[in-house]
C-alpha cells in the first residue's frame, strides 16, 4: 500500500520557494534516500509529511492528513528530526516512562533491551550524554516504537564514524522487518548506498530524479573510456562527463552496457556520481536559461 | 534476518514479539496522556514545588528564631502569646507570593522553552496533542499551584503550631487558640482561597502569559508587559483615564467585588474572609468575563503550539 503520496506540494516562505509542486509516491516496506543540496526544500518535505508545517496541494501519510492530525498520525509514524533535539534536561529513564505514559505502540521492554547495549545508566541526563550517546538513546526509543512509517532527517550529523556506522547497522538489523517505510535525508550519501531501495533527488523545491536501486543498477552505467575512444563513447549522449586522474569518466543513460564495455572498465555509478550528473546539469541548464 | 530464529539471543524475542503484538490495539485515553505531560512538566521545573519548600523551609527558621528567642525573651506572657501567635497569616502570604512568582516564570517559558532548545521537535513526534499539551501546561499554574501551596502552607503551619504549643505549654500557656490556626474552618477559608482567586480569578493572566510564550520569539517577558503597558498609556493620553490599568491593578489584588487576603491580624482575616463565600464570587461578572478571556487565550497558544516551530 502507499505510505506517502504526494501531489502539486507547494510551500513558500515569503518570496522563497521551498517546494515548488512536489509529487511523489512511497511505498510500504521501502527505504527511501531524499537527496539534495543544502536548501533545496529536503527538511521542508519531511516537515510537511511529519505534520510540522502546513502546505498548498494534496498530502496523504498512511491515509491522514499530517498538518490537522498530527497527533493521531504519530502514533503510527515516528521521527528523529535532528540530533540532540532529546529534552537536555531528561534522565533517561523518565524518557522511557513519558513514552510509556502516552505512545500505544511504545514496548518499553524492547527500549531497555537497546538500552542494555550502551553505557550510560538510566539516571543520566541527556545534556551528560555524547552527542553519538544521545543518537544511541533517541534510536533505541524509536526502535521501540512499533511505527510503520520512520522519518529520519539528518540522523547521523555531527557523529563521528563509529556511531554512524552503528547507527545505519542497528536500524537495518533490529528495526527494519520489510514491512516498516524509512524515509531518510542525509549529505552522506556514501553511508545510505547499501541500505536504501529508492532514491529520490531533491533540488529547487521539486523531485529531479525518483529511481529504485534495482533500476538505478541496470539503467545508468558509468565508463572509465579509453582516451583514444572518448570521441565514440561521447557520441552516445552521456548525460554527465568528469575527468579523474587525466581519464574520462562518462556517465550513461539507458545504454546498453555491452556497447559500453568497447569503451572501457564499466560499473555502477555511486549516489554521489549520480547526484553531480543530475544536480550539476539542472545548475547548467538554470544558468544557460539565465544567459 | 530469518536466520536469525535458531540463533540464541532471539530465543527471548518471541514470546516479547507476540505480546507487543497483543499489545498494539491498547488505546492510551487522552487522560492518561495529560497526566504523563503534567508530571513530566513537574520533571522539568522542579521549581514548582522546590522554591515554595525551601521559602516554607526558610519560614520556618526564622519562625524558630522568633520562637525560642523573641517569644522567650517577653517577661509578659501576653506578649509572648503575641510573639507565637503572629505570623501564621504572614507565612502563608509568603508561600502564595512564591508560588504567585514561580507560575509567571513558568508560564513565560513554558511553550517558549521547547522551542530554543528545538525539544519541540521530539515532543511533536510522539502522539500528543497540541490542545493537551498546552492544557498540561496551563494545569501548573491554574492546578498544581494552588494544590500545592495549600498543601506547603499546611504543613509549614502545622510544625509551626507544634514549634510554639511546646513554648506555651513550657510557659504554662494553654496553646488552645493556636490549633485555631489549624481548624478545619481555617483550613477551607485557605483551599478556597487559592482555587477561587489563584486558580479561577488569575486564570486569564496565566493563560496570557503562555500566549504569549508560545508566539515570542525571543524575550517573552517583554511581549508579555509591554503591551499592557502600551494599552495603559494610550488610554491615559487619549481619554486621560486609567480604567485599564485600575482593572489590570484589582486583578492582580485578587478581585474589588472579593476580599483579597488580608495582611492584618487573623481575627481580622477571620471577619473579612467569612463574607467571602465561593458563592459570591463565582456569580461575579469579573470572575466570568476572565474565564472567558483565559479560555481564549489557551485556545490562541494551542493554535500557536500547531503552527510554531524551533526558534
Amino acid at each position: 500500500m502507499t505510505v506517502i503520496e504526494a501531489r502539486g506540494l507547494r510551500k513558500a516562505f515569503g518570496a522563497t520557494t521551498a517546494l515548488d509542486g512536489v509529487n511523489l509516491r512511497v511505498e510500504e516496506g521501502r527505504i527511501l534516500g531524499l537527496i539534495g543540496p543544502n536548501g533545496a526544500g529536503k527538511t521542508t518535505a519531511l516537515n510537511a509529511i511529519l505534520g510540522l508545517t502546513p502546505y498548498e496541494g494534496k498530502l496523504n501519510v498512511l491515509g491522514r492528513d499530517p498538518w490537522n492530525e498530527r497527533d493521531q498520525l504519530m502514533r503510527d509514524v515516528c521521527f528523529i528530526a535532528d540530533v540532540a533535539v532529546l529534552p537536555r534536561w531528561m534522565q533517561v529513564w523518565q524518557t522511557l516512562d513519558y513514552l510509556a505514559g502516552v505512545h500505544p505502540r511504545f514496548d518499553r521492554v524492547k527500549a531497555e533491551r537497546f538500552l542494555a547495549k550502551t553505557t550510560f545508566n538510566r539516571a543520566t541526563k541527556v545534556r551528560e550524554l555524547s552527542k553519538g550517546m544521545v543518537t544511541q538513546l533517541h534510536l533505541a526509543l524509536v526502535m521501540a516504537i512499533d511505527a510503520r512509517l520512520l522519518v529520519l532527517d539528518e540522523p547521523t550529523l555531527g557523529l563521528d564514524i563509529l556511531y554512524r556506522k552503528q547507527f545505519y547497522d542497528s536500524l537495518l538489523n533490529d528495526y527494519f522487518d520489510g514491512n516498516r517505510t524509512i524515509v531518510v535525508t542525509t549529505h552522506q550519501v556514501e553511508e545510505v548506498e547499501h541500505v536504501l531501495t529508492d532514491l529520490m533527488f531533491i533540488n529547487r523545491g521539486r523531485i529531479v530524479f525518483d529511481c529504485s536501486m534495482e533500476e538505478l543498477e541496470s539503467r545508468y552505467a558509468e565508463v572509465t573510456v579509453h582516451p583514444e575512444q572518448v570521441a565514440a563513447a561521447r557520441a552516445l549522449k552521456p548525460m554527465h562527463e568528469r575527468r579523474v586522474i587525466g581519464r574520462s569518466v562518462l556517465l550513461f543513460d539507458r545504454v546498453d552496457r555491452q556497447q559500453l564495455a568497447g569503451f572501457g572498465e564499466v560499473h555502477t555509478p555511486s549516489i554521489a556520481d549520480l547526484f553531480v550528473a543530475v544536480i550539476g546539469n539542472q545548475a547548467g541548464q538554470a544558468q544557460g536559461v539565465a544567459q | 534476518m530469518n536466520t536469525h530464529s535458531n540463533s540464541i539471543p532471539e530465543s527471548p524475542r518471541e514470546p516479547q514479539t507476540s505480546e507487543s503484538q497483543v499489545k498494539t490495539p491498547v488505546v492510551i485515553p487522552e487522560s492518561r496522556r495529560l497526566y504523563w505531560s503534567v508530571r513530566r512538566e513537574l520533571w522539568e521545573n522542579r521549581s514548582i514545588y522546590m522554591a515554595p519548600l525551601a521559602v516554607a523551609g526558610v519560614t520556618l527558621f526564622g519562625f524558630v528564631i522568633a520562637t525560642l528567642g523573641r517569644a522567650l525573651a517577653m517577661r509578659d506572657l501576653a506578649q509572648r502569646r503575641a510573639v507565637l501567635e503572629e505570623p501564621y497569616t504572614f507565612a502563608a502570604l509568603v508561600i502564595m507570593a512564591t508560588t504567585l512568582i514561580v507560575g509567571i516564570v513558568y508560564c513565560l517559558d513554558a511553550l517558549h522553552g521547547e522551542r530554543r532548545d528545538r525539544s519541540i521537535l521530539f515532543w511533536k513526534s510522539l502522539p500528543v496533542s497540541d490542545l493537551t499539551t498546552v492544557l498540561s501546561k496551563a494545569s501548573i499554574p491554574l492546578v498544581v499551584l494552588p494544590l500545592l501551596t495549600f498543601g506547603i502552607t499546611v504543613a509549614m503551619q502545622t510544625i509551626m503550631v507544634l514549634l510554639s504549643s511546646v513554648v506555651m505549654l513550657a510557659s504554662g500557656l494553654s496553646p488552645a487558640t493556636l490549633w485555631a490556626q489549624l481548624s478545619l474552618y481555617q483550613m477551607s477559608i485557605l483551599l478556597n482561597h487559592l482555587v477561587t482567586v489563584h486558580g479561577l480569578y488569575y486564570a486569564p493572566i496565566y493563560a496570557w502569559l503562555l500566549l504569549v510564550s508560545g508566539w515570542a520569539r525571543r524575550a517573552p517577558f517583554l511581549w508579555a508587559g509591554l503591551p499592557l503597558l502600551a494599552i495603559g498609556v494610550v488610554e491615559k493620553i487619549a481619554f486621560n483615564s486609567s480604567h485599564f490599568a485600575a482593572m489590570l491593578g484589582s486583578r492582580i489584588a485578587g478581585g474589588g467585588e472579593a476580599a483579597p487576603f488580608p495582611m492584618s491580624n487573623s481575627a481580622t482575616m477571620h471577619h473579612e474572609l467569612t463574607l467571602l463565600t465561593v458563592g459570591r464570587f463565582l456569580v461575579s461578572p469579573g470572575m466570568w468575563l476572565g474565564l472567558a478571556l483565559a479560555a481564549a487565550f489557551l485556545a490562541g497558544a494551542v493554535r500557536l503550539r500547531r503552527d510554531q516551530g524551533p526558534i
